[in-house]
């Protein structure tokens, strides 16, 4: 880390062979967060990119160390805040699992069809600031239409739109919105009439498609190396999608295809979360008319207790494999909690795969990591 | 019917009439420096607004509609704020050179206005060598640039300098060649007798092919000249923050902020005039009741109308393109327009030459 | 490929690793010393553990544990090692060499627990100040401005 005074001694002093090292961050356009990259520039080409993290560090995983397993679920929420739902579901399903507690069907249903609806938000979200890292402002605004009708349906269900809480050990905190089933079905014909827009504006663009096409190659080999996953990993032909390695609630009861791509450059990556999205849209319809009817919430005690003993339960996020790991000691704290962000592993790879490219091409590269920095920081 | 050159052509007997001729001069020098810092003021405001709102249809969005009826003083209000806030010189900044940027770019801006004809006999300057004024004073823009990058002691403006002034020096010689395929076809470096030409018919819709490559070759390159989206390398928001223009602020970023509006103005000016006949009315061949009607709209309408238009399609690409890379734009530059241009020019000249032209 | 002929695999290599498969994936505890060597032995066929999604460490107030928890795609298993280190001086090899992502998290561990990885290329605090004190993840960490104690 650098303090404060080496930032400026930085600035304004050249490196051997006229290499010039710029900070880009911790307020940057790019960055979208507090991301710290220094990167050190020959002309406009990169030699080295070192991330400094921390600028958002809250501790989370000391934190949770004092807090009881029903509290801290909700701070799961402020990690990744793009796929909050799939956070709280994660730690859910740990409980669920070491305290072995019966899940109703309903609630499975609706937490599946939440994930997705997360997952689809996220990246509507992601293609706007992607777009936006390649200078093309429109795309945001478009993305964020159909964004802000899943972010209505979630205030419906759980009055929040952003860090939604909603999913506890045993289910769901409250019964869906009696509209939730139709406002769903009405995001969903909207979204298939949409689609093509961005097919239009973004993916067909020769500027946007010079662009990604080709940069930022990450190999399989490398993918894996650098513990890549989500959407990252499998632009480069991974398989590795959580949902389908390891199913949980009723993702082993539905139809859906991992997408796969095997070029590894960031148009690769850009094409497979437009087609997650599309296989996201599968997966509710499948669910949406079929919720059962029946309990929301299992019966759980109202102090929970995990058995000693060490638990981890991966899920599929927005942006990849998340993971939380308890090493319980029998209380009603754990003793220690690590979460495995997808983000901090995406972003190791990020050096490697812009190394050698031009300071565009980091912008395509990064954007389409798809980075969120409090999640990278914890 | 309406026209500006009574109202010049008058004034200037009154002045003659009134005073001695150099003095008379001087007057007029004067009353033309207001006049064009007024239509900067102007052309900044309405530019700024219109393109929040092109921007804002684009988008799906409403733009500015709180201050004024329409949002139409949102301008106004932000200039107001603009000039409230302070200008300030970053540490270690070469000062002269830093505050002297803002102002070697609105004078070039200026100075481009000379030799534009605004309406029938409405310009400030007939030169007669108007077309290679234009190129020339044009390329004077990259100094400030340069100047203000390099004066700021930050590594984004350096290197958004850097890119500007490579971009700018490359896409001139496009611009230059396109203009040059109708200083063929015209025969006359004029503004004037370029428009007079035009009488019979727009240059571009004359059908002649090679003109209608010189114009998409034109909008192309002034795009890029003017550091605009796509080609806004220069101060690419999400690549280097803002680019030569990260360190300014208050009046001299907004000078920074206007010479750009100024600068679309311009160069849609000079296409208007040379590709769309300048101030000379839309006429169709034999309709003489049509062509009559077209007539009695005032020039200088049809200048600002085309002038408007073509700011309008390059505001259209800012809002639906990305950017491109920096070794994209220049390959595009030196691979692909430069020889197309050339090739152009040459097949132009052919046309001349022959005298195939009408 | 099951539990059973990783053991028998992984015992021709380093025969005092412990296995313990209470849990819900096999588990090997072995020696701070034998890791280098069982690490890349472990990473290529027919094992072909190449993918380390998570590594961490536990203070268990007498010891640390160095906790790598790692999968293949090729056979969509899962183990996890365990190594034990001395609290006072908790040294271990890296293994950033082999999976190139134990770099980031192995110098979150370093700044967050103190644990010090040999050979390591780039050993610096990630997301820590550079002049901070202390390891925050441990159990002992005390702050008394931000009121942090356990």
């Amino acid at each position: 880390m650098y303090n404060q005074t080496e930032i400026i001694k930085d600035t304004t002093a050249l490196g051997p062979e006229g290499e010039l090292v710029i900070n880009m961050g911790p307020q940057h356009p790019a960055t979208h967060g507090v991301l710290h990259l220094v990167v050190t520039l020959n002309g406009e080409t990169i030699k080295k990119i070192e991330p400094h993290l921390g600028y958002i560090h809250r501790s989370i995983e000391k934190m949770c160390e004092s807090l009881t397993y029903r509290q801290f679920i909700y701070v799961t929420s402020r990690m990744d805040y793009l796929s909050s739902h799939i956070n709280n579901t994660a730690c859910a399903l740990l409980i669920e699992k070491g305290m072995q507690i019966e899940v109703p069907e309903r609630a499975q249903y609706v937490r599946v069809i939440l994930n997705e609806l997360t997952r689809i938000a996220s990246h509507e979200l992601w293609i706007g600031a992607m777009a936006m890292d390649l200078g093309a402002f429109t795309p945001f605004f478009y993305a964020f239409r159909e964004r802000e009708m899943i972010t209505d349906i979630m205030e419906d269900t759980c009055g929040a739109r952003l860090t939604m809480n909603y999913i506890v050990p045993g289910g769901l905190m409250y019964d869906i919105h009696p509209e939730f089933q139709n406002k769903v079905k009405a995001f969903i014909k909207q979204f298939k009439e949409k689609v093509v827009e961005y097919e239009d504006l973004v993916t067909n663009n020769v500027i946007f498609q010079s662009r990604t096409v080709g940069v930022g190659i990450l190999s399989a080999q490398d993918a894996i190396s650098f513990g890549c996953t989500g959407p990252v990993a499998r632009a480069s032909g991974v398989r590795c999608d959580i949902r389908k390695i390891a199913p949980y609630d009723v993702y082993d009861k539905v139809e859906f295809d991992e997408v796969i791509e095997t070029a590894g450059d960031s148009f690769a990556r850009y094409m497979v979360r437009i087609k997650e999205m599309n296989q996201s849209i599968r997966i509710i319809e499948q669910l949406i008319d079929s919720i059962p009817e029946g309990e929301f919430v299992g019966k759980t005690k109202n102090v929970l207790k995990l058995p000693k003993g060490e638990f981890y339960q991966r899920v599929e996020t927005a942006r990849g494999e998340f993971g939380v790991y308890i090493v319980s000691e029998g209380g009603t704290t754990p003793h220690r909690i690590k979460f495995r962000s997808p983000g901090f592993s995406n972003l190791s790879a990020l050096s490697h795969m812009a190394e050698g490219s031009k300071i565009g091409d980091l912008m395509a590269t990064m954007g389409t990591l798809d980075l969120v920095i409090p999640d990278i920081d914890r | 019917m309406f026209s500006l050159e009574g109202l010049t052509t008058a004034t200037q007997d009154w002045l003659l009439i009134k005073f001695n001729p150099t003095i008379a001069l001087a007057m007029e020098c004067v009353i033309v420096i207001l006049l064009s810092i007024t239509l900067f003021a102007l052309l900044g405001l309405v530019l700024v607004l219109m393109e929040r709102k092109v921007a804002a249809r684009i988008q799906i969005r409403l733009g500015p509609n709180r201050v004024g009826p329409g949002g139409i003083f949102q301008t106004a209000a932000d200039t107001l704020k603009l000039i409230m806030k302070e200008g300030l010189t970053p540490d270690h900044a070469d000062k002269f050179l830093f505050n002297l940027a803002p102002f070697v770019v609105m004078m070039v801006a200026m100075l481009l206005l000379a030799p534009i004809a605004f309406a029938k006999n409405f310009q400030i300057w007939d030169i007669n060598i108007g077309v290679l004024y234009i190129s020339a004073i044009s390329s004077l823009s990259v100094i400030g640039i340069l100047m203000a990058g390099w004066a700021s002691n930050n590594k984004y403006s350096l290197l958004g300098a850097m890119r500007s002034g490579a971009q700018i020096v490359s896409y001139e010689l496009s611009a230059g060649f396109a203009v040059l395929t109708i200083v063929v076809l015209t025969g006359s470096l004029q503004i004037s007798e370029i428009v007079a030409a035009q009488e019979n018919g727009w240059w571009l819709f004359k059908g002649h092919i090679p003109v209608i490559i010189a114009f998409v070759l034109y909008i192309i390159a002034v795009t890029a000249e003017t550091n605009r989206a796509p080609f806004d390398l220069a101060e690419a928001e999400s690549e280097l923050t803002a680019g030569f223009h990260t360190e300014y602020s208050g009046m001299k970023f907004a000078l920074f902020f206007l010479a750009e509006y100024i600068n679309i103005f311009i160069v849609c000016a000079i296409g208007a005039t040379l590709f769309l006949g300048g101030w000379m009315p839309f006429h169709i061949g034999h309709w003489e009741g049509f062509n009559h009607i077209m007539d009695y709209i005032p020039s200088s309408i049809w200048f600002m109308g085309k002038t408007f238009f073509l700011i309008f399609i390059i505001m259209w690409f800012r809002w639906t393109f990305p950017r491109l890379r920096v070794d994209q734009l220049l390959n595009l530059e030196w691979k692909y327009l430069l020889p197309i241009s050339l090739f152009n020019l040459l097949l132009v000249t052919i046309v001349a030459i022959m005298g195939w032209h009408f | 490929m099951t539990n059973e002929k990783i053991k028998e695999y992984i015992s021709t290599y380093a025969p005092n690793v412990i296995y313990d498969e209470t849990g819900e994936w096999l588990n090997l505890i072995l020696e701070a010393t034998e890791w280098q060597k069982l690490a890349s032995v472990i990473k290529e066929p027919p094992i072909q553990m190449d993918f380390l999604f998570c590594l961490t460490c536990v203070d268990w107030k007498t010891h640390l544990t160095m906790v790598y928890h790692l999968s293949s795609t090729k056979h969509r298993q899962n183990i996890v090692i365990k190594v034990n280190l001395a609290i006072d001086q908790p040294i271990i090899n890296t293994v950033s060499a082999i999976w190139r992502t134990a770099e980031f998290h192995e110098r979150e561990v370093f700044e967050m627990f103190g644990v010090d990885f040999i050979n390591h290329p780039d050993l610096r605090k990630l997301i820590l100040e550079d002049d901070f004190k202390g390891y925050p993840l441990r159990k002992d960490f005390e702050d008394p401005i931000n009121m942090i104690k356990l």
